[in-house]
């Protein structure tokens, strides 16, 4: 291996970066090899938290594996539920009451919201900046707060169902949630002027951790990593799903390829995904919220599907195969978080440590969503 | 040479500044979990005793109540050494600082370099603490420690060379005394000796938070990078005792600020003068150095190497210069 050359010739050391690691947000192993501080080699060593959810969903009844995607990309765990009941109802020909369908995206965008806000805080921890990190906390509380009331859960939620969702929501709910799009709303200068111009950060990420669009797409980025890199590729615009036609929003993109540029990607989504959310309170009709008449045990034709759903972290995609029977006869998950981080090995050579952990950050990885 | 009068005066007065070094360090631990918590929307402690206020010496209990791990590879005699070093200089460095104009455990004609030597031990106590814990992480911490400290120490070190050509004077008491009789006065506002006073005060600001290895400037310790660098595998009283040298080598840094810049013991408006506005000076630097450390994320190490040698180090040096032809000019 070219590395272990390297290794007599420089003095090289190996650090393995975690499991356990302050900077990995959870159980990634990151095998450094490096040179004083510079880093030769980073080789990810992931499964730590491997549950086999594949094997999961093709061993049970379809709607038995509803509460494993709220298990994966928890920070973000409605994108996931959303994928699999989509994928579910095309391949059994189900409809979707409208009602349900604007719930959903509504739900989901505040799951954006608390996922971002999530990140941006984690972020600057990674960064040495601890301070933002329970602002970021205070507000996306309030998102938790709104969530529970209609889902039940803080952070797994299991709320969509085959034909719709489980729970209606009701006028706190949607008054809750104006507040709080107004409340963040005025909140944003906070961050901006805490976060986004503090002349450290701003050096911390500016020119740092450069991803071009073709390092992205060979890889198979996608969101705001694929967004700070130029590239214009959102799934709610590509490939549109739900109500997402029917709502006026923008798509984030800055070119810079660095670190800031995925921040500002992620800040003007927040901002973005607020526009949404007011919309489709605006828009929401009345009407049931489940289909009539979905069998308890679904049992789907058979046949292929491959649905795609703009996650949080990029294109969350899931393709299951029916044969006809209870259980699902292969079901494969696409994370986005497992493609963002395979481009890190390539993307962190010749970086400095401290400069590799501000790029390792800015992909937002959420571990157990990688290793599935 | 010394009466015994004279020793025992000292012996006593070293009683006391181990006191006040282990009282301030506890209770700057406390200040800066309390500062932190009313800037990130928390309470911090409020458990022990009222309001918090026995908290630091439950961590203090908890602290010497833990095993010190030594784990298989650290070079032993080095590893129980390096704590110690590291807080021996620093208290006693506070032997030469002036409270007021006769509460001074020792005053000494060269108490600034004194200072300044007893400072640089530090370095070599968190470069051995790294190198004897046998630890990678610990190890680029102690590299960290070695280029940061050089890097900082030169502007900072330029900086008082050029006040102390102003004053004429090492000795602590001296530099107070030239500053006394209110605000204008004061080495930060005589601008008729170098009309880059406060740009002086400002560098040797940072230069003492990259010393204390402060945040921004924490690159020893640097968490979401290197654990804890250097004191990645010090634990119970070990850590404890870099814990608490980190304070009182801010307290020291606050309190050689307020000495050379803001006239130590002096009122800003030449009322009743007294060890209690050293004092008011002395903290208020501290809480601005906690206050900094949870409103900025960290520095690059080369953003920090780039700081220092590329605007500090050449202002510090104009500073030097401007001084000397000022003094030629204005005698």
């Amino acid at each position: 291996m070219s590395t272990d050359a390297q290794a007599i010739h420089h003095e090289s050391f190996i650090v393995n970066l975690g499991p356990q690691h302050p900077a990995t947000h959870g159980v990634l192993r990151i095998k450094l090899t490096m040179d004083g501080e510079y880093i030769l080699d980073a080789e990810p060593i992931i499964g730590y938290g491997h549950r086999m959810h594949e094997k999961m969903g093709e061993n049970r009844a379809y709607a038995k594996f509803l509460p494993n995607t709220g298990r994966m990309d928890y920070v973000a765990a409605l994108f996931n539920g959303h994928g699999y009941v989509c994928a579910v109802e095309r391949l059994a020909g189900l409809t979707v009451p409208e009602r349900a369908e604007y719930i959903r995206v509504i739900t989901c965008e505040l799951n954006r919201v608390a996922s971002h806000l999530l990140w941006l805080g984690a972020f600057l921890v990674d960064l040495g900046g601890f301070t933002p990190l329970l602002y970021c906390f205070d507000d996306r509380e309030k998102i938790l707060d709104l969530l529970e009331s209609v889902t039940g859960a803080r952070l797994t939620f299991c709320y969509f169902r085959f034909g719709g969702v489980c729970n209606d929501i009701d006028d706190t709910f949607v008054n809750g949630t104006r507040d709080f799009v107004k409340l963040l709303r005025s909140r944003m200068p906070l961050y901006h002027d805490f976060v986004s111009t503090n002349i450290i950060f701003r050096k911390r990420c500016e020119g740092i951790g450069l991803l071009s669009a073709d390092t992205c797409r060979r890889y198979g980025a996608t969101g705001p990593v694929l967004r700070g890199s130029g590239v214009a590729y959102d799934v709610r615009k590509q490939e549109p799903y739900s109500i997402y036609p029917k709502l006026d929003f923008k798509i984030p993109v800055y070119p810079e390829c660095d670190c800031m540029a995925r921040y500002r990607v992620r800040v003007d989504e927040i901002v973005e995904s607020l526009r949404i959310i007011e919309q489709a309170l605006d828009q929401l009709p009345a009407g049931p919220v489940m289909a009539p008449k979905v069998p308890k045990i679904l049992k789907p034709a058979k046949g292929d599907c491959y649905f795609n759903v703009e996650s949080a972290r990029g294109s969350f995609g899931i393709r299951i195969v029916s044969d006809g029977s209870e259980n699902a006869y292969r079901l494969k998950l696409r994370s986005p978080c497992f493609s963002n981080m395979s481009l890190f090995q390539e993307a962190s050579r010749g970086m400095l440590l401290a400069d590799a952990l501000a790029l390792l950050g800015s992909l937002d990885l959420v571990i157990p969503d990688m290793d599935r | 040479m010394y009466s015994l009068g004279d020793i025992v005066r000292l012996l006593l007065y070293l009683v006391g500044l181990i006191g006040f070094g282990a009282f301030n360090a506890a209770y700057l631990s406390l200040l800066e979990r309390k500062q932190s918590a009313w800037m990130q929307l928390r309470r911090g402690p409020t458990e022990v005793g009222p309001w918090g206020l026995i908290q630091p010496v439950a961590d203090g209990l908890k602290l010497l109540s833990k095993q010190i791990l030594l784990p298989r590879d650290v070079n032993v005699p080095l590893f129980l050494l390096a704590p110690i070093m590291v807080v021996v200089p620093a208290i006693v460095s506070l032997v030469t600082i002036p409270f007021s104009e006769t509460l001074v455990a020792h005053r000494y004609n060269l108490g600034l370099l004194m200072i300044f030597s007893f400072g640089a031990i530090n370095i070599f106590a968190l470069l051995i603490a790294g190198w004897a814990s046998a630890n990678k992480y610990a190890s680029i911490g102690a590299v960290r420690v070695v280029a940061q400290n050089i890097a900082y120490e030169v502007p900072m070190l330029l900086v008082v060379i050029a006040l102390v050509m102003v004053t004429s004077s090492f000795d602590l008491v001296e530099i107070v005394k030239q500053q006394g009789g209110g605000c204008w006065h004061w080495n930060l506002l005589k601008l008729g000796a170098n009309p880059m006073m406060p740009a002086s005060f400002l560098i040797f600001f940072i230069c003492m938070l990259a010393e204390t290895n402060r945040a921004p400037f924490d690159m020893v310790e640097a968490e979401s990078e290197l654990i804890a660098g250097a004191f990645t595998e010090y634990s119970g009283m070990g850590f404890g005792l870099f814990f608490i040298a980190e304070y009182v080598n801010i307290l020291i840094g606050c309190s050689l600020a307020t000495i050379l810049f803001l006239g130590g013991w002096d009122c800003p408006f030449g009322l009743f003068p007294g060890p209690h506005w050293f004092l008011i000076k002395m903290y208020a630097l501290c809480f601005t150095v906690v206050w900094v450390r949870w409103s900025f994320p960290r520095t690059q190490f080369y953003g920090l190497l780039n700081l220092s040698w590329k605007i500090l180090i050449p202002l510090a040096l104009v500073n030097l210069l401007l001084t000397a032809v000022m003094l030629k000019l204005v005698p």
